[in-house]
């Protein structure tokens, strides 16, 4: 149906433009800027101006460029992640699928460079990323039809996937980290880790993935689904969303943004090893949910994704710089998801 | 021509005869009480007309035509729509996005189809304007009263622009004043020409809206008359089996 379509109103109606805003609340009030992601943004401003002052290094042009580069292996999972947690659901398996992609690229890589495709300009580069996407895309599709088709529970079936992958990255290469070889090689390198005018690639994929996650969340009939999915699943079936197709894509997304990064971090590492991004779901969830992403569904977004994520590592970081024990990053990592997740119900039980 | 006319029409759950033999006629936009205990059928019966299983017997037929529903989109189709009892609404979202939710409108921008926010917003300001109701488009659903629910729910039919929308107990978990709104959104719909089919236990609410009562005992219809010829009093006697019929 078309706006134009529209019935002018009857005579003697109100019109109606003219109130549709009365009684909103202040801009400050609602939107983003009542939003956890708002107050996680300013935690993270002061813990960066705190960190600066006390640490010369930390704005260092080597350490910012360190911190940008890990954060964005993060960064662009959390998106895939944030997605799913946004419908209600959950998927453990990003880790061991970052592994497997990652090894699935660089055998890839190797095999094909004794082809006759050797010849042919980045062919071998080419086929090796899709190889390793083309992984990703088969366990969230995997994921993703258990849990909508089958209705199995999300946290149980990526749980199994978690293990089936990274099992598989082990198995496949007997344990031994696989270096991506071959004559695109250099190309690999300045595609997964080069940069542009100084910035890192894989900053550069962050943020460009995450403006187009702003737009399809936002500004699309799925992006909408999606919400609609995490707020009231029954009422989005009823109403005709096509819950099941959904449900699907979210998986394969989530799957496909841990594949990438797992084939970015190859380019950083110079190799896949089997126990690449070994307990990398916790960090990402944790992540997801400082930046205000629901675990009950209906509430995230693609800025909740980067801040959170970054704010992680800003922290990480700054226990590294002040010589405290790698160990206590998990401590205050656990203890900051809680304190969000706390002032978030402090702040929402107030306004209610 | 009436819009909806059942004949015969029968339902049952294995064993359980939850519907039977029910003949039951709707004219553009007449409002319908249906009344009856518990477990009379009442839900059967709506369930039956909103597409959401076939009758075991019997026959429909929507605007004169025979239909065969099978899914909910069939009836929706055909211009049916339902007010569920929970409202099936999304907390999560606007107003206007949940009036929309399924068949949001879409602007063309070179190979991509993007969400027309303004025109959503602007055609459901329209239809809670038409409601009178004071539900604003563009305000979340979960800081929303239960009157205003009913007026996004109710959009949702206007919006589709229903011939006949049927509601299972529309006013039973909400306040009096929230009842009295509902009851005005009712009369809105009367007012655009729709039928209405009303579930309810509440006997003001039937007798006030409603032009006919149908009464259903242990899934029979045991009376369907004017209500300007029957009588609150009349009607317990007929649900409870006091009276046998009328
Ligand atoms: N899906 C079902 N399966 C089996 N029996 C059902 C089902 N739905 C309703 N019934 C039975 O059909 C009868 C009528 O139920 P219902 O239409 O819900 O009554 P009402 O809405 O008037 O309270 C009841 O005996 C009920 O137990
Ligand atoms: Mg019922």
């Amino acid at each position: 149906m078309m706006a134009s379509e529209t019935s002018p109103a009857p005579a003697g109606t109100i019109e109606t433009a003219d109130f549709a805003n009365v009684g909103r609340a202040a801009w400050w009030q609602r939107g983003f800027f009542a939003s956890q992601t708002a107050y996680v943004a300013v935690a993270l401003a002061a813990i960066v101006v705190v960190m600066a002052v006390l640490s010369p290094a930390f704005l260092s042009p080597g350490n910012v460029a360190n911190v940008a580069k890990n954060f964005s292996f993060i960064g662009i999972v959390t998106l895939g992640m944030t997605l799913v947690i946004v419908t209600g659901g959950i998927d453990l398996s990003v880790g061991s699928v970052m592994a497997l992609s990652a090894i699935a690229c660089a055998m890839a890589m190797q095999a094909l460079a004794g082809t006759g495709l050797a010849s042919v300009p980045f062919a071998t580069m080419a086929l090796a990323i899709l190889a390793g996407l083309g992984v990703a895309l088969l366990i969230g599709l995997a994921n993703g039809l258990l849990v909508a088709r089958v209705g199995l529970s999300p946290f149980v079936t990526t749980l199994g996937m978690l293990s089936i992958a990274r099992g598989l990255a082990y198995a496949v290469t007997e344990g031994r980290g696989q270096t991506p070889s071959g004559p695109d090689i250099d190309a690999f390198y300045a595609f997964t880790d080069g940069t542009i005018l100084g910035v890192p690639m894989a900053v550069i994929y962050l943020l460009g993935l995450a403006a187009i996650l702003g737009i399809v969340l936002h500004h699309t009939a799925f992006g909408r689904h999606v919400f609609a999915l995490g707020g009231n699943e029954k009422a989005a079936a009823l109403t005709g969303v096509a819950v099941e197709r959904v449900k699907v894509c979210v998986y394969v997304l989530c799957s496909l943004s841990a594949g990438f990064a797992g084939i970015l971090m190859t380019g950083w590492l110079g190799s896949a090893p089997a126990n690449l991004a070994t307990g990398y779901e916790l960090t990402i969830i944790a992540a997801a949910v400082i930046g205000g992403a629901n675990l009950a569904g209906g509430v995230g977004g693609p800025a909740g994704a980067v801040i959170g994520a970054l704010l992680i590592e800003v922290i990480r970081n700054g226990l590294v710089l002040a010589g405290i024990n790698a160990y206590w990053q998990i401590v205050l990592v656990g203890m900051i998801i809680i304190l969000a997740v706390l002032v978030d119900r402090l702040r929402s039980g107030r306004t209610a | 021509m009436a819009l909806l006319e059942l004949r015969g029409v029968g339902k049952d759950f294995g064993a359980i005869r939850a519907l039977s033999d029910v003949d039951l006629t709707i004219e553009p936009g007449e409002a319908v009480g249906l009344m009856g205990d518990n477990g009379a059928g009442k839900s059967t019966l709506v369930k039956i007309i909103a597409g959401n299983f076939a009758p075991t017997h019997g026959s429909i037929a929507f605007d004169g035509q025979p239909v065969h529903f099978t899914r909910p989109v069939d009836a929706r189709n055909v211009g049916i729509e339902v007010v569920y009892q929970d409202l099936a609404l999304a907390d999560n979202l606007t107003a206007a996005a949940n009036v929309f939710l399924g068949r949001e409108l879409r602007r063309r921008i070179g190979p991509f189809r993007f969400l027309d926010h303004r025109a959503m917003n602007r055609r459901a300001s329209e239809l809670f304007a038409e409601l009178k109701s004071e539900t604003r488009a563009s305000d979340v659903v979960r800081a929303m009263s239960g009157g205003q629910r009913q007026a996004v729910a109710i959009a949702r039919t206007r919006l589709s622009d229903a011939k006949l929308v049927l509601m299972d107990e529309p006013t039973a978990a909400i306040s009096v004043r929230q009842v009295a709104e509902v009851l005005d959104l009712i009369r809105r719909l009367k007012d655009h020409g729709v039928a209405v089919i009303l579930i309810s236990h509440r006997m003001p609410d039937v007798f006030s809206v409603c032009d006919r009562v149908v009464v259903l005992r242990r899934g029979r219809k045991v009376a369907d008359k004017p209500v300007a010829a029957s009588s609150p009093e009349e009607v317990t006697a007929l649900i409870t089996g006091a009276k046998e019929a009328a």
